[in-house]
């Protein structure tokens, strides 16, 4: 099994007045490299908390995860994340919040340079990469923070509901945007979002989650051949496999 | 507490006023404003209050006390009392402010009394400061710098703890080690609440001098006015009102452009 990032029996749960409140209950799931996966849920799924025990930002109460067979023990470069709501640095111009993970490596000036030049041409904001972040449309902020994550070249990117705070015209160009850098680099990546339509446009595979307690509800394999276009959003399949994710989400049976 | 909320919110609040210089009409209306101001005072003056000295009085004074080199002495003695213990306060606020925002040990051991002496008006202090430091120069800058000391401390620790910690999370994620995060991330984060601080701290600065000058002085823009209260010269006590709103406003002024310089960078709603 050579699976990218692995969770086994990860569990996370919090003391609460009366007892203890299970926010995630066992869950397993491998995710193998080079996968597209997209995690949907109700609020209170846990579907964040997963993506982050996979970051390291959050430590499971019981259970392991494991990225390349080794144990998650607190984040790392080799792990990109994208968080919903932007996380630029304010103080920093594009450049310099592109340049920020790999000026904690050792690379040379000049390498740094030419990377996060490189990273900004991918997401296409070259013309902005001396402007400061509160000059950018929520769009280009999210664009700068995934040429951030880029820019250390990670294998594996986390993105928690990306482009949840976009507009429906710019979620639609940056998904496509995403999934052409995907398909040249083929990183591994999973991707929490609570939009039906997204999750099936995106993935290979739609992991369905369930609240109280947190849980895996379904695996939906999507049989659409990538690279994915905006006609094969309106066929018939696609129609099909929507519906039954959506059916997966919305019509949960009570815990 | 009605002072930590006011500081939470005042990174943000200075930013209705920024923009590319206050429209002209504003500016009319302010000096429109003054001239008003005077014309009641002249009034209030020759319409015989009594002994209230008019404006042309009070500026004849002041030449006369600039023309000596008494109001420069005076106001020199003020702003180097309120400099020091100004700068002294901050340099130490500063770091303790990020000691406590940064440490829960260094919270937990200094904020009692961090609070505690925060609800003390600094010019409460006077009298022990004055039993327990004479009346020469220490007591008064040791006032001035508790007061801006205080607020400065309040307003730095706060703005450590409310860096978002979303930042914090995009710079652990990106590889960056806690030494890194706090230089990188924490330092500029709270830069605008520091800044924030400051001024509070200069304000309260320059009103605790001029009230510790009233008290025991043998120089300052106070204690020229306690003088003149004796003579009833009423002119010398308005020549020092206007000069210590000057003074004030001036500084007040200069932080504010060094904010403005240093968080341009900030978001503004």
């Amino acid at each position: 099994m050579n699976a990218k990032i692995s969770f086994t029996d990860v569990a996370k749960t919090y003391p609460v007045k009366d007892g203890t409140f299970t926010a995630l209950d066992r869950v397993s799931l491998d995710i193998a490299d080079r996968e597209f996966v997209t995690v949907v849920g109700p609020s209170g799924c846990g579907k964040s908390t997963l993506m982050s025990m996979a970051a390291g930002l959050v430590e499971p109460t019981s259970g392991g995860v494991l990225v390349d067979g080794v144990p998650v023990a607190g984040p790392g470069p080799d792990r990109g994340v994208i968080f919903q709501q932007y996380a630029l640095f304010p103080w920093l111009t594009v450049r310099k919040n592109v340049e920020f993970g790999l000026k904690l490596t050792d690379l040379p000036a000049g390498e740094r340079r030419r990377r996060a030049e490189r990273a900004i041409e991918l997401v296409g904001l070259s013309d902005f990469a001396d402007a400061l972040p509160k000059t950018l449309s929520g769009g280009m902020k999210q664009r700068c923070a995934i040429a951030r994550a880029y820019a250390v070249n990670p294998q594996v990117l986390l993105m928690d509901e990306p482009f949840g705070a976009l507009d429906a015209l710019t979620r639609v160009q940056l998904q496509d945007q995403l999934l052409d850098t995907w398909s040249q680099e083929q990183r591994t990546v999973m991707f929490i979002t609570h939009d039906v339509d997204e999750a099936v446009y995106l993935a290979r595979r739609v992991i369905v989650m369930a609240a109280r307690p947190g849980r895996i509800q379904q695996i939906i394999d999507v049989d659409l051949p990538y690279p994915r276009t905006e006609e094969m959003r309106l066929s018939p399949e696609f129609g099909r496999i929507r519906n039954e994710v959506w059916h997966a989400v919305y019509h949960q049976a009570p815990a | 507490m009605t002072q930590l909320t006011a500081l939470g919110k005042s990174p943000a609040a200075p930013a209705a006023r920024r923009g590319p210089g206050r429209p002209r009409r504003a500016i009319a209306l302010n000096l429109l404003a003054v001239v008003l101001g005077l014309i009641i005072w002249t009034l209030l003056a020759s319409i015989g209050v009594q002994g209230l000295p008019g404006p042309l009085q009070v500026a004849a004074k002041a030449g006369e006390l600039i023309a000596d080199g008494t109001l420069l002495d005076d106001a020199l003695a003020s702003l180097r009392r309120v400099l020091l213990g100004f700068l002294l306060g901050t340099f130490l606020a500063v770091p303790i402010g990020f000691l406590m925002g940064w440490y829960a040990t260094a919270r937990g051991l200094l904020e009692p009394y961090v609070q505690f002496f925060r609800t003390i008006p600094p010019l409460a202090i006077i009298p022990l400061a004055i039993v327990l430091m004479g009346i020469g120069e220490v007591p008064k800058v040791f006032v001035i710098f508790l007061a801006s000391f205080l607020s400065s401390v309040v307003a730095t620790f706060q703005g450590v703890v409310d860096v978002d910690k979303t930042l914090i999370n995009a710079a652990r994620v990106l590889g960056a080690s806690d030494r890194t995060i706090f230089l990188k991330v924490v330092v500029p984060a709270s830069t605008p609440f520091i800044l924030v601080g400051m001024r509070v701290g200069l304000g309260s600065a320059w009103g605790t001098l001029v009230a510790a000058e009233l008290i025991a002085a043998q120089e300052g823009l106070g204690f020229r006015m306690q003088q003149a209260q004796l003579y009833y010269d009423l002119s010398t006590i308005f020549v020092g009102l206007i000069a210590i709103g000057l003074l004030g406003l001036l500084m007040d002024r200069l932080l504010l452009l060094a904010e403005r310089r240093l968080t341009g960078w900030q978001e503004r709603r």
